[in-house]
């Protein structure tokens, strides 16, 4: 396999220009070492298992809206099915959407363009990274249709309810499930020191540590703070691995072992998490935000440091998700402390948004609506964690539909909205075509307010005392009056139109990719290096004696002494 | 080869080279998992005084040799690394091949006396000690096996004089699996 890297790279470096006409589709598309390649493969993946993960959640919503129902397209949902759904409906859509889009894909296929390099510094060990990742998915997949059922015990995946067939009812399923994230985060260990060793090494010539777009920072704290949480979780997964096949008693206290344990090493993990995600999103907005509202960005610094603060902070927040775990309540204050805390820098970043579109020339693009549909969404969910980081709210809220309305007001705007807005972006970087702006604009409406619909009941059920992992509402009749019903019938509805407009999406990038308008180089007029090249990059990404040199910050937009209002990184003077 | 890698791979806008640049970020991921492992065994065995009793059963003599032996082969580890900055890829080679040895007999010691342990009842369900025994060892065993296939590959090079600056990197990972060692000596076998 070296020797045909090896060769790939001979050609390169002999025959530019006729680009690989020798190579095969596998070994083009499939076994590519090219960034850009593996971040496509990412995006696919990542895209594949959001329809699943978005299918797993209309189910169990008909369910709960028309308990008892034959679900169109699904049939009857068992109580153990519902808990399946549930579970791999959020370990999906975290750990097999948000992150591989986010990170892996944008990662790979920006952090070169962006710092003006021809590839990753290792691209072999990348394109392992989506190999194991490609594995991930599909032993997640296979757990869904073992025997017994897929694993029902939550993403959070709490002993000893994880740690035993006995109790879980889903052994095979359970070990496979574990065995698939622990290979997700193989992956993304692997991905991350090379998204962290490449911005730290192969900049441009010129490219000092303030000229890198902030997009690409983000990503790197991001690897860099998914590689100093994940670590106690992987071992703690060992642990849970060898509770549930060599019945050793980790998590058992009966013989010693402790099930509060796993939460500490859950959440060490968890809560980072969600800043590992959150982080990329916000420089995918800012850098949206920057060249639609041609403005420089009101505070370059400010984002970076506020985004490094808010991954020191993020490691003393995790015991908020345990007030009612039976921690010490001394240690709730200092809980509640830190993550009342870890608000400031965020509302930061905010409002380095609001002032760098302050006084600009907006440009209301698709891009730009989901980069501010981002800031708006995102803000409420924000504040609703107000309520959930303060222990004395938090006894109450726990575990009802307002924590979960809570976190989908994050999650989405990350994972979805930051992921359209992305895609939106470089769409026609990627595949040299411009996207439908009506049709985008659609899709973006389609999704927007149904969006609130769903989750602005839930906040209103979860108030009402609702828990969250109830399967019947009808079981229970002193929670279940009409008037929690046609929420719930109104959140799912939501859901169905929601998910009928991304039909209006698939329809409009695969129309825009066969016949959309040549996009050429640069159609956002836009300053960073990925802009310079052809549209999309031919492999290498620039000539190889063209690589470019930087003379400047990536968002010099509206200077004064210029005629045109942009300043790409690598024009001299 | 060098022609074969990217123009990305070459630069150096840190003035540290990637490769070593690379395995050091890979140290500190390892640190982390590691750290997780022994920080939760530290509270449980401060939590659980009476894991003394299991672990005075540990064979802290065979740990002692085991010990030895791993530090052994960090020094001819060193000493490969000396040569390879020399030049000289055979005299690296050869040495490379003395530190595999160390780590086969360190996993020869082992096999050795978990056989012993495991004929005495002292398995990994016996109790929580033993778990933490047998993960925490055989998570650190499974690095040395991993170091010493890798280091194979690095030696077969270096003695056709290609890659020897890999020597290095495959230094700097052997010197962690030391360290994690000589954490886990005195936490597993001397800790009575």
């Amino acid at each position: 396999m070296a020797d045909t890297v090896a060769d790939v790279h001979q050609h390169e470096a002999h025959g530019h220009g006729d680009h690989h006409h020798d190579q095969s589709w596998v070994s083009k598309y499939l076994l590519s070492t090219d960034h850009k390649i593996i971040g496509m493969q990412y995006m696919f993946t990542g895209m594949f298992m959001a329809v699943i993960g978005g299918y797993m959640a209309y189910v169990f919503r008909m369910q709960l809206a028309f308990p008892g129902i034959s679900v169109p397209g699904f049939g009857q949902v068992s109580p153990g099915e519902y808990n399946a759904l549930i579970t791999n409906h959020g370990s999906i859509m975290i750990f097999w959407v948000a992150m591989p889009v986010l990170i892996a894909a944008f990662g790979n296929f920006l952090i070169p363009l962006m710092i003006g390099a021809d590839d990753m510094v290792f691209p072999r060990i990348n394109r392992l990274s989506f190999q194991v990742f490609f594995l991930s998915s599909v032993v997640l997949l296979i757990s869904l249709f073992v025997e017994g059922g897929g694993f029902g015990g939550a993403w959070t995946s709490y002993p000893p309810l994880s740690a035993s067939g006995d109790y879980n009812q889903t052994e095979l399923g359970a070990t496979l499930w574990l065995s698939a994230v622990a290979l997700e985060f193989v992956a993304f260990l692997l991905g991350g020191i090379n998204f962290i060793t490449t911005l730290m090494n192969s900049r441009a010539p010129g490219m000092k540590a303030y000229d890198i777009p902030l997009v690409c920072w983000m990503i790197v704290i991001a690897s860099i703070l998914f590689m100093l949480s994940v670590g106690p979780l992987i071992a703690g997964a060992v642990m849970l691995l060898f509770d549930q096949t060599l019945n050793t008693g980790f998590y058992d206290p009966a013989r010693g072992g402790d099930p509060i344990l796993w939460q500490h090493l859950f959440w060490f993990f968890g809560h980072p998490e969600v800043y590992v995600v959150l982080l990329p999103a916000i420089g995918i907005t800012v850098d949206v935000m920057a060249t639609f509202a041609r403005k420089k960005i009101f505070g370059y610094k400010m984002v970076l440091y506020t985004a490094v603060a808010t991954g020191v902070l993020s490691f003393f927040v995790w015991a908020h998700h345990q007030f009612i775990a039976g921690i010490d309540p001394r240690m709730a204050n200092v809980f509640t402390i830190t993550t009342l805390l870890i608000s400031v820098p965020i509302a930061e970043m905010l409002f380095v948004m609001i002032a760098t579109l302050y006084g600009g020339s907006i440009r209301l693009t698709t891009p730009m609506l989901w980069a501010l549909a981002f800031m708006a969404e995102f803000l409420i969910g924000g504040v609703t964690g107000i309520f959930l980081g303060a222990s004395g709210a938090d006894i109450y809220f726990h575990d009802t539909y307002f924590v979960l309305a809570h976190f989908h007001y994050t999650f989405f705007p990350i994972a979805i909205i930051g992921s359209f807005c992305a895609f939106t972006y470089w769409f026609p970087k990627m595949f040299g075509k411009m996207m439908n702006d009506t049709l985008g604009k659609i899709h973006f409406w389609g999704t927007i307010i149904p969006f609130n619909f769903i989750f602005i009941p839930l906040f209103v059920l979860g108030m009402g005392g609702q828990h969250r992992r109830i399967y019947n509402f009808q079981h229970f009749p002193e929670i279940a009056g009409p008037e929690y019903f046609q929420l719930r019938q109104l959140a799912t509805i939501a859901l169905l139109v929601m998910l009928a407009f991304q039909l209006v999406f698939f329809y409009n990038v695969i129309m825009s990719w066969m016949r959309g308008e040549k996009a050429g180089k640069n159609p956002w007029k836009a300053n960073t290096l990925e802009w310079t090249t052809e549209s999309p990059p031919p492999h290498g990404n620039w000539p190889v004696d063209e690589l470019p040199t930087v003379y400047r910050g990536p968002y010099e937009y509206g200077h004064p002494d210029r005629e045109e209002d942009y300043w790409p990184q690598n024009l001299p003077g | 080869m060098a022609h074969a890698r990217p123009i990305a791979t070459t630069r150096s806008a840190t003035g540290i080279p990637t490769p070593r640049l690379a395995v050091w970020w890979i140290l500190a991921s390892e640190v982390v998992i590691f750290g997780g492992l022994l920080g939760v065994y530290i509270m449980h065995r401060i939590g659980h005084p009476e894991w003394a009793e299991a672990a005075s059963h540990t064979q802290t003599w065979i740990g002692a040799i085991n010990t030895f032996v791993l530090l052994t082969s960090s020094f001819t580890c060193v000493l490969a690394h000396q040569a390879a900055e020399k030049g000289n890829g055979k005299e690296a080679a050869k040495l490379l091949g003395f530190t595999i040895l160390g780590a086969l007999m360190f996993l020869m010691i082992k096999s050795y006396e978990w056989t012993t342990e495991i004929i005495a009842g002292y398995t990994i369900t016996a109790n929580t000690f033993w778990s933490f025994y047998y993960t925490a060892a055989g998570l650190h065993a499974l690095h040395v096996i991993a170091g010493a296939i890798i280091m194979g590959f690095i030696a077969v090079d270096a003695f056709r004089g290609r890659e020897l600056h890999r020597v290095e990197i495959i230094g700097i990972y052997w010197h962690f699996v030391d360290v994690v060692w000589i954490f886990l000596f005195p936490l597993l076998y001397i800790a009575k």
